[in-house]
């Protein structure tokens, strides 16, 4: 079975990659395109780790079919900083000491980015809501929640 | 190496054509279902068929006439949607339920239909609302009323060649509601021990006039309850109607014994959630 050439645009860059016809977006980022910052954890969409925005909305790229991003626009981990300064999730991750090991991490801070795209001034309750589909077993996730409530809280006054 | 086709029609036509051509072929919405029986060796097809470019699969729209929904739209998009949730905030809450952000982002109402699990949450909060489904296949179109869609666990009334293109909700009446609860045994991500939606309709009187319920995870398929809806309509949705409404969705219930909940358990709850879903939505249209 002939691989497919796909054409994608991944954080503002065009990209292209071969993939087979099942290979999930997942596997054709790591593998694929050396873009190892998505992690793979359970590869059955229960996790997290591999948190990715396509076309704006957050999924997870181990039930994205690489075939899929033909034409589509894809944020992952690798997408978030310039440069070298860090996203402010980034940076407060760091600050609060959100994580240890830090498998789950990129994953937590994609999908924290959605979180604070969609609202910029999430409650407690909705950002551990809106971060359940991530797991960690490391922290306890109260580092987390800080972090990312800390951080909402630096954008909305940076923006003042 | 697997001999799997990727296939991203641009039509429903399309889409049949190649369905129909091919019994291995696995049409994928979502893939929240699909990818993971997929990757656990349960389901091996010979292709994905990729139904998120038609444009008849995607999309909410409200008019007049009620609610047309793309058999492929995200459940995400669903749940952002201020006037579905409006109109039909049991279903709205029901879509709410399945999985994590990163889910909804993927999974679909048809997907979760097609699946044919009797926990599916939104097949109970469709019911009641009359939903009906649009299927296309080799013989043109068809539509069926959504209790008749799911015929067995994994079993739905999809043919050979057909497709579930959009699923139609009709616009509530006026001062109608509607609600829906499920039992699991953590606050979310979980799957449903039982599950109960009701829809009721409720004149300037406070007198029901109208009411569907259906029960889910208690049967083969989610089942309406004809029952429990005649219990709810004449009364004023006091106690003694609300409890009338619970014996019958206790006595419609076929619970299977398993890991989730026993036989009994299950047949209680079914009851539990009745009331409870119907005190909400009684609730939800006077307020």
């Amino acid at each position: 079975m002939a691989r497919l050439h796909i054409e994608t645009t991944i954080n503002g860059e065009p990209a292209e990659f071969l993939c087979d016809p099942h290979e999930t977006l997942l596997s054709a980022l790591r593998n694929g395109l050396g873009l190892t910052g998505t992690k793979e954890g359970c590869s059955t969409g229960d996790c997290g780790a591999c948190s990715v925005i396509v076309d704006g909305r957050l999924v997870p790229a181990c039930l994205v079919l690489a075939p899929e991003a033909q034409g589509r626009t894809i944020t992952t981990i690798e997408g978030l900083s310039s440069g070298d300064a860090l996203h402010p999730l980034q940076q407060k991750f760091l600050e609060h000491a959100a994580l240890q090991c830090g498998v789950c991490t990129p994953g937590f801070i994609v999908a924290a980015a959605a979180l604070l795209d969609a609202k910029p001034n999430p409650t407690e309750e909705e950002t551990r809501f809106w971060l359940a589909g991530n797991l960690c077993r490391c922290t306890g996730y109260d580092k987390i929640i800080r972090a990312v409530l800390d951080t909402a809280a630096h954008i909305r006054e940076s923006a003042v | 190496m697997l001999a799997i086709r990727y296939e991203a029609p641009r039509s429903v036509a399309e889409a049949v054509r190649l369905i129909a051509a091919d019994p291995a072929a696995r049409v994928l919405a979502g893939g929240t279902d699909l990818l993971v029986q997929f990757k656990a060796g349960a389901r091996l097809p010979s292709a994905f068929v990729d139904v998120k470019r038609i444009p008849e699969l995607i999309g909410v729209a409200i008019d007049a006439g009620g609610l047309h929904l793309g058999a492929a739209t995200p459940a995400a998009v669903l749940t952002e949607h201020v006037e579905l949730r409006r109109l039909w905030p049991g279903l709205a809450e029901a879509v709410h339920l399945i999985g994590s952000v990163q889910i909804q982002g993927r999974g679909s109402v048809g997907g979760n239909l097609c699946n044919a699990s009797p926990a599916a949450d939104t097949t109970c909060a469709l019911i009641v609302n009359r939903a009906e489904c649009v299927i296309a296949g080799p013989g043109g179109e068809r539509t069926i009323a959504v209790e008749r869609f799911c015929m067995a666990p994994g079993r739905t009334v999809l043919e050979r060649g057909e497709l579930l293109v959009a699923i139609r909700v009709p616009r509530p009446a006026p001062r109608t509601s509607d609600a829906y609860l499920r039992l699991i045994p953590r606050s979310e991500m979980d799957i449903a021990v039982a599950g109960a939606a009701v829809s009721v309709t409720v004149d300037a009187d406070g007198v029901c006039t109208a009411a569907r319920v259906a029960i889910g995870a208690v049967a083969p398929t989610a089942l309406l309850v004809p029952e429990a809806a005649k219990a709810l309509v004449g009364s004023r949705l006091d106690d003694a109607a609300l409890k009338r409404a619970a014996e019958a969705s206790s006595a419609a219930a076929r619970p299977i014994d398993d890991k989730r909940g026993t036989t009994a358990y299950r047949r209680t709850i079914a009851g539990v959630l009745t009331r409870r879903a119907a005190a909400i939505a009684k609730q939800r249209v006077v307020s």
